[in-house]
């Protein structure tokens, strides 16, 4: 096993932020009970919704598949306890746009019966990468970090690429949030089990599991993991704890010194990031068959009574897990489901624990923002900015609506990680300017690719009336034509029949 | 002398060529300008212009000389931009602009099947057959409202997707 080692990359900008873990990080990690009802929204990650395939009604075992993915991009998502389907309806949930989407209810009966399943398949490593890849798709495994992206179809993307390198991302950089943390203090032999499925499902030879240096109890029980499995291809990395430095990009930097090129992927500089908990839901489903149907997530700020950290089921609602946690406390006021950072504020507590959610923030009051004065150009936003954009020169395009300009200054690359809002002398609300920016410019493509689809469909139509026409005219002249000729004989004919007539009588 | 006058009428004859060869075979400027301002436009082929699709009302503008402030769904957005590229002065829009995205829908137990809205449809959003419901396919539907009109039992109407 090799020493924790500080690292060669640099990261630009970022900052030192207050972290607030130790409140969450007190306790082990405690299991909530089967809640009564479970709200599970058939879109829990990037790409198309899933089709439920369940009917109302219906009893379901916990595991069993109740939605299938449907498009290209998408996971299935499984039921979180044993229980009868009671409704599928729009749900409040947490979400950029609009407030409510199709879930799947279901009523427990608190028996948590788990499906049996029919056959035992072999151990991974006697498998194929691409039969493994296709069991991966199955379990509903997204990217746990925040991103939920369908960890299939990431990796899919993964080996067509040259790859060098796996990157385990235990970074968990933003304040409050300590779920990987404890994750990895407790389960450490899921997490690298899981990076060791990935490494063989990638054929890959380095594998850096890398962890900040605010946490050594985890690095400490990771190091121990290490050596008891004698796995010299997986190496612990230590980086320093600078606010953004668990971004994937990010991430890539600090630990290879390689840029991800601008609306590129790690994987195009030969690395592929996974989460610490995504490695260990991959662990689970493989090796345990359990699909995935519960994460841990951190319950904390002191608007909770007792924070801590949850084992909880997907689809329990974020009332229930306060409940849990000893409810609010009386200065309870701002609910955040994420970080204090990237994380969104809602004003409901009915919303369910999804795959992505990784916090519960109950502050006791919002943090005190001055006044919005005209920006000075102090050019600190430039100064921390991971990306190296010019926050202030993208907030003059944004307040003109110049998309052109946005573009060209790399808007697109923000990773809306608020630092630039934390540093600003004149408290310009920059991150969500730019959020709603990048909103107006998906729109317009959105409404140009509209524009597009009713222009050829409408050319379609026009020639295909034309020919229409066209071949009408032909039709008729044939008929005339016909006419014309059979003419002479059949008045002919039709003279001779009257004579014969005649000539009867 | 003679072989400089030469030289000059020989030039002038092969630049003729080219440039009569050119302005036959390559697409005419008025024809790439009424693409470009088809392109600004909205293609809800609705017809509210007065012409009876985006592109005719494109090439009105082009060749016709048609004010560039006759296009509701495109809003006074589309004015602006209009103008920005013919170099016209922005006129403000001469009816009121739509009100959003809309989308039209049936009420599909008075439909009686007469097909008429399936005709009159310019993109093609309505499937149905004669004496069966119709219905509108609504990714395809541009909300021009030009199948409420032709429907003899008044069962379509528009719905604001804002």
């Amino acid at each position: 096993m090799s020493a924790p080692t500080y690292d060669l990359g640099k990261l630009h900008g970022g900052l030192r932020l207050e972290d607030h873990k130790s409140e969450s990080t007190a306790h082990a990690i405690q299991r909530a009970p089967v809640p009564k009802h479970l709200v599970l929204p058939i879109a829990q990650h990037v790409g198309d919704a899933a089709q439920p395939i369940v009917g109302i009604g219906e009893r379901v075992l916990k595991g069993q598949l109740i939605a299938e993915p449907d498009g290209t991009l998408g996971a299935p998502v499984h039921a979180s306890s044993s229980g009868k389907v009671v409704a599928i309806e729009p749900w409040p949930v947490v979400r950029r746009y609009g407030a409510k989407a199709p879930c799947i209810v279901i009523e427990c009966d608190g028996e948590d019966r788990a499906i049996e399943r029919a056959d035992t398949p072999p151990p991974y490593d006697t498998l194929p990468p691409d039969v493994l890849l296709t069991m991966i798709l199955q379990g509903g495994i997204v990217g746990l970090g925040g991103a939920v992206f369908p960890t299939a179809q990431k990796l899919m993307q993964a080996v067509t690429c040259e790859l060098t390198f796996l990157i385990l991302n235990g970074v968990e950089c933003e304040p409050y949030i300590s779920c990987d943390d404890v994750l990895m203090r407790e389960h450490a032999h899921r997490v690298l089990g899981g990076a060791q499925i990935l490494m063989h499902a990638l054929s890959l030879d380095i594998g850096y599991v890398v962890v900040e240096s605010d946490k050594p109890e985890a690095i400490r029980r990771l190091a121990d993991v290490l050596g008891e499995l004698g796995d010299d291809r997986l190496v612990l990395k230590q980086v320093p704890t600078i606010y953004p430095s668990g971004g994937e990009d990010q991430l890539v930097q600090l630990v290879t010194n390689l840029e991800v090129p601008s609306g590129g992927l790690p994987t195009d500089v030969g690395c592929l990031v996974q989460n610490v908990g995504t490695a260990a839901a991959i662990h689970d489903w493989i090796i345990e068959h359990e699909p995935l149907v519960s994460r841990i997530t951190t319950v904390t700020g002191d608007g909770i009574a007792q924070p801590m950290n949850v084992d909880v089921r997907l689809g329990t609602t974020v009332a229930d897990i306060v409940n849990f946690a000893g409810g609010y406390t009386e200065r309870a006021q701002q609910l955040i489901i994420g970080g204090p950072m990237t994380g969104k504020s809602v004003t409901t507590d009915e919303v369910p624990i999804v795959k992505a959610t990784n916090c519960i923030l109950v502050l006791s009051e919002p943090p005190v923002i001055g006044d919005e004065r005209p920006c000075i150009r102090c050019g600190e936003c430039a100064e921390v900015c991971p990306i190296q954009l010019l926050p202030q020169q993208l907030f003059w395009y944004a307040c003109a609506d110049a998309e052109g300009k946005l573009r060209r200054h790399g808007l697109t690359d923000c990773i809306e990680c608020g630092c630039c809002d934390l540093v600003c002398p004149s408290h310009i609300p920059l991150t969500a300017d730019f959020r709603k920016a990048k909103g107006r410019i998906r729109e317009l493509a959105d409404e140009k690719a509209r524009a597009e689809r009713a222009r050829r469909r409408f050319e379609a139509r026009n020639q295909r009336l034309d020919e229409e026409r066209q071949q009408r005219d032909r039709d008729l002249a044939q008929q005339k034509e016909t006419a014309k000729r059979a003419g002479p004989a059949a008045i002919a004919e039709i003279l001779r029949r009257k004579q014969q007539k005649s000539d009867e009588d | 002398m003679w072989t400089a006058i030469l030289t000059i009428a020989l030039i002038a004859l092969l630049a003729g060529l080219a440039l009569s060869y050119a302005s036959r075979s390559l697409p005419s400027r008025s024809d790439s300008l009424v693409e470009q301002v088809n392109e600004l436009l909205p293609q809800t082929q609705c017809a509210q212009c007065g012409y009876p699709g985006c592109r005719p009302y494109a090439a009105a503008i082009v060749k016709g000389g048609a004010p560039i402030n006759l296009c509701p769904p495109g809003g006074q957005d589309t004015v602006r931009r209009l103008a920005c590229l013919l170099g016209q002065d922005v006129l403000s829009l001469a009816t009121t602009a739509a009100p959003g995205r809309a989308l039209a829908v049936i009420d599909e137990a008075r439909c009686i099947g007469c097909t008429h809205c399936r005709s009159a449809c310019p993109v093609d959003a309505i499937v149905g057959a004669h004496q069966l419901m119709h219905t509108i396919i609504e990714v395809e539907c541009t909300g021009c409202a030009l199948c409420i009109a032709p429907c003899p039992v008044d069962c379509i109407s528009m719905r604001s997707l804002a």
